[in-house]
């Protein structure tokens, strides 16, 4: 066992491989928080007087709120005048090609593996990257465009599509839904928008990548994906942040509207740095993603895999609107060292034979906390809804907690609902069957592992199922307690 | 009296006081002011985000001390026939008159207000989610204290009936009893709510359970009274290696709520809980566990099953704690419940808390109608859809059923369960 705990030890003090900074000038606001901030930004984004109006009614609306304490994460209190609400790598012009985009720029993403030359790509992922929430490249562009899809970051789509931003900015996530919300719905300084039309079946993933670099900076982006009558899309996003020594905000904001037969698939790996083994740094990452199944045989996919931030505080959810709709969320979340981690998701049944399907798997190591909390909700007229949820926890080690809190309401008899949860450790007979043939302790880990949460690594697209299983076993091999 | 404003019930607190052993008075007057500051908790109380007392405390209620009731009317009541050792609670208070103890059996039952020693089970740290209602019985309640000797078995089991005199008007009850089996003993307690008289009989009870060392306690709490709305807290302490097991069984009510608190704070202990509740009409049925695992090589077992119709609603809060300390636990947790009606509501909340990791523990819970299959094939040989309903239904309850000991509360139980279903 000592052999294991020296493995352990390694891993956990590996180094936060994203971690560098990337020295760009950066175009940032003053430290903290008022109107004139509020102003500064939509300003800076050359606004409409609507959007701004709306961001000035947000601020005015989170000043009445307080922060919430019901989730089961501890952190010291955050002081929100001593965060920056904006900052962007120093664009000089409008950029026409990639050509242009600052050689700094483009060595930090290439670092990360995210490249942006178009040239290079073949695997025709086409990729937004955002940057202390700025978009800064979108590539593939003039192809979607053919096919009428929109996809670019949402300051452009402001300026570009006013009518979809007007009509769609709020509508499934509305800025008074939540303190964060309505925080990122005053401040948000950028995201992606993608707008696939009707019959369109978007023929390549599209992905945004997000970085935040400058430091003391919040990210506050917000994407919008709209999905027309008989459309479909697959939609991935990747974050990752430079290691410091204090703790950056994240509060983003996700809206996905399907309508009649769209599909959305949404992919998150996030791997923001997580903070040092003494829990010294690290992100906040309080996001509010939320889908809604507006029309008939609409579904909503979400498939997210958690390895990083010092907290993790999200549910993504789906509103079952339209009749025969389909909910789905697929989760892995992984906690190690001082890491915490409540997150779930939301399935809100309201149509007819509307179908949800819950998949959980934590993973809880070091001195971490790991907590599902989800909410199953089947309303008066939902006939025949159904639901099936399974939360499962994984513990490594003594010291780390695992913790489940479903919230089942079912107000239809015609309802089927069931949910399920285990928890449990790798078992000493799995290692000593690897062992015995032949397999080291850590890499037996690594097979357990991937073995325990291949149900939603199987729903990501090839190319990201790779990365999280790569991320998977840098997170946790040989965390065998 | 009204219960919406504390003041009234502060007012009877201070007249009360008088009475009260010095021993527990500072006790008690902790407990007034913490209820005072509280106030009823709200549905934006997380434990009582399902459950809203509104109704009940909008009544207004006499606070009694006296009664007129007489042995013929406690004769026809529940469970009264049944070869026991009866206590008779009437508006929370206990009448000795009414009561029949056998004298050989090894149990002391002294006055809680006059005993001295038990403060350690008076503070609010004694039950583990104290919220105001339990801090206002602290303050109010009287009760016993009922020892079982150590090394001795009860005989017959110990009937605690919770009788609301409700000829005058509304009743508002609160008692706290506490039984304690020394090292060894053994005892059943089985407790049954009813009402005399067309008014609400609303109670507020703690009942606390100390389990020591290889003693076994058996546990019922039977409700099956439409005019009781009932606020309950059972606390069970496990100091050392003991067995308890609870069985709660709901047929009826208003508004109801059921906590039961379980501390395994040494090795080797077990605990089993298990509920039904086959309700119907406008009755809210809440049933709130709590396991909290302190130490290794502990066991738990839970099931509750529910039956809801017309436009009743259920709630199922079970937790389970697993501390750091208590490796090897096994612990299981199943809660399945069946709607029988469009209005009916279930909310369902299973919950897990693990801080160890050489654990077994599970949670399942489903919520859906009366499966198909099973009645079809019953019709398919000919039996009415009632008839196979009912059946059906029946083995159902059947299920928690078959954890009762006491045969004749089984069979009681059983033929009330098929009167209501035929």
């Amino acid at each position: 066992m000592s052999e294991n705990i020296k493995i352990l030890e390694e891993i956990t003090s590996s180094e936060y491989k994203y971690g560098f900074e990337t020295k760009i000038e950066a175009d940032s606001a003053p430290k903290g928080l008022n109107e004139d901030i509020v102003k500064f930004i939509s300003a800076k984004k050359n606004e409409p007087q609507w959007l701004l109006e709306w961001r000035l009614k947000a601020y005015r609306h989170w000043l009445t709120l307080t922060e919430p304490h019901w989730q089961n994460v501890n952190y010291p209190a955050i002081n929100y005048q001593d965060i920056i609400y904006y900052s962007a790598p120093k664009p000089k012009v409008k950029l026409n090609s990639l050509d242009e985009i600052d050689p700094e720029l483009k060595a930090t993403f290439d670092k990360l593996g995210i490249s942006l030359d178009e040239q290079k790509r073949l695997s025709g992922v086409a990729v937004d990257a955002v940057m202390d929430s700025v978009s800064v490249a979108t590539t593939y562009k003039g192809k979607l465009a053919e096919q009428g899809i929109i996809f670019c970051s949402l300051s452009e789509a402001v300026q570009e599509h006013p009518e979809l931003i007007k009509k769609y900015l709020g509508s499934v996530v509305p800025m008074t839904d939540n303190y964060f919300a309505a925080l990122n719905s005053a401040v948000f300084s950028d995201g992606s928008f993608v707008y696939i039309p009707k019959g369109v079946r978007c023929p390549m993933e599209l992905s945004t990548y997000f970085r935040i670099n400058a430091a003391n900076t919040g990210q506050f982006e917000r994407t919008l994906i709209v999905a027309e009558d008989s459309s479909y899309v697959s939609y991935l996003e990747g974050c990752t942040a430079p290691m410091r020594d204090e703790n950056q905000l994240h509060a983003a904001v996700v809206e996905l509207i399907a309508m009649d037969n769209a599909e959305i698939k949404y992919s998150t790996v996030q791997n923001w740095y997580p903070g040092d083994k003494d829990g010294k740094g690290g992100i906040y990452n309080f996001v509010t993603k939320r889908g809604i199944c507006s029309g008939v045989n609409s579904k909503i996919s979400w498939t997210q895999v958690e390895t990083g931030s010092s907290i993790t505080w999200k549910y993504p959810s789906v509103i079952l609107k339209g009749d025969n709709s389909i909910g789905e969320f697929y989760s892995v979340a992984v906690t190690n060292n001082m890491q915490q981690a409540d997150t779930g998701t939301k399935m809100i049944h309201i149509g007819k034979n509307t179908k949800s399907r819950i998949v959980s798997k934590g993973i809880s190591a070091g001195k971490s906390q790991n907590s599902y909390r989800g909410l199953v909700e089947v309303m008066k007229r939902a006939e025949n809804a159904r639901n099936f949820s399974q939360c499962d926890s994984l513990l490594m080690g003594d010291k780390c907690g695992a913790h489940t809190f479903p919230y089942i309401e079912v107000k239809n008899n015609t309802a089927t609902v069931e949910h399920e949860a285990t928890t449990s450790k790798i078992g000493e007979d799995q290692i000593f069957y690897c062992n015995q043939r032949g397999i080291g302790t850590e890499a037996a880990v690594a097979l357990i592992v991937n073995g325990y949460c291949k149900e939603v690594l199987n729903q990501l697209p090839m190319e990201f199922a790779v990365e999280a299983q790569k991320l998977l076993a840098i997170s946790l091999e040989g965390s065998v307690g | 009296m009204n219960l919406t404003t504390t003041e009234e019930l502060v007012k009877t607190f201070n007249e009360n006081s008088k009475k009260l052993s010095p021993a527990q008075s500072d006790v008690r007057k902790d407990a007034i002011s913490a209820f005072q500051k509280q106030g009823f908790p709200g549905r934006k109380h997380e434990e009582w985000k399902y459950t809203n007392l509104a109704p009940v405390l909008g009544r207004d209620y006499l606070i009694e001390d006296t009664t007129t009731l007489n042995k013929k009317d406690i004769d026809g009541l529940l469970l009264s026939s049944m070869e026991a050792n009866h206590l008779v609670f009437v508006n929370g208070n206990y009448n000795k008159e009414l009561s029949s103890v056998n004298a050989e059996e090894p149990i002391v039952i002294s006055d809680l207000s006059q005993a001295g020693d038990i403060n350690e089970y008076l503070t609010a740290s004694s039950i583990t989610l104290n919220d105001s209602l339990t801090e206002l019985n602290t303050a109010l309640a009287n009760g016993v204290v009922i020892t079982v000797k150590k090394g001795k078995v009860v005989n017959k089991p110990i009937i605690i009936h919770f009788v609301g005199d409700g000829r005058k008007g509304n009743i508002f009850a609160n008692t706290r009893n506490i039984f304690i089996l020394e090292e060894n003993a053994q005892a059943t307690f089985i407790e049954n709510y009813s009402t005399i008289g067309s008014n609400a009989h609303f109670s507020n009870n703690i009942t606390q359970i100390v389990v020591k060392k290889d003693a076994f306690a058996t546990y019922y709490k039977i409700q099956n009274d439409a005019q009781s709305d009932h606020v309950g807290t059972t606390q069970v302490y496990q100091p050392e290696k003991s067995n308890f097991a609870a069985t709660t069984i709901t047929l009826d009510g208003g508004i109801i709520r059921n906590n039961l608190n379980i501390r395994l704070s040494s090795e080797y202990s077990e605990a089993s809980m298990v509920g039904l509740y086959m309700v119907k009409g406008n009755t809210h049925i809440d049933n709130h566990t709590l396991v909290d695992h302190a130490k290794a090589n502990c066991y738990s077992n839970e099931l509750y099953k529910g039956l809801l119709d017309d436009k009743s609603t259920g709630v199922f809060n079970g937790k389970i704690y697993v501390r750091q300390d208590a490796q090897k636990t096994n612990a299981f947790q199943s809660n399945k419940n069946i709607l029988l009606s469009k209005d009916a509501t279930m909310n369902t909340k299973p919950q897990l808390e693990i801080f160890a990791d050489d654990v077994k523990c599970s949670h399942g819970a489903t919520t859906g109608m009366m499966d198909e299959e099973p009645l079809f094939y019953l019709r398919s040989r000919g039996i009415s859809e009632k008839k196979a309903k009912a059946l059906l239904m029946h083995a159902f309850a059947a299920d928690i059923l078959e954890y009762i000991k006491l045969e004749p509360l089984k069979e009681l139980l059983d033929q009330t369960i098929l009167d209501r279903l035929s």
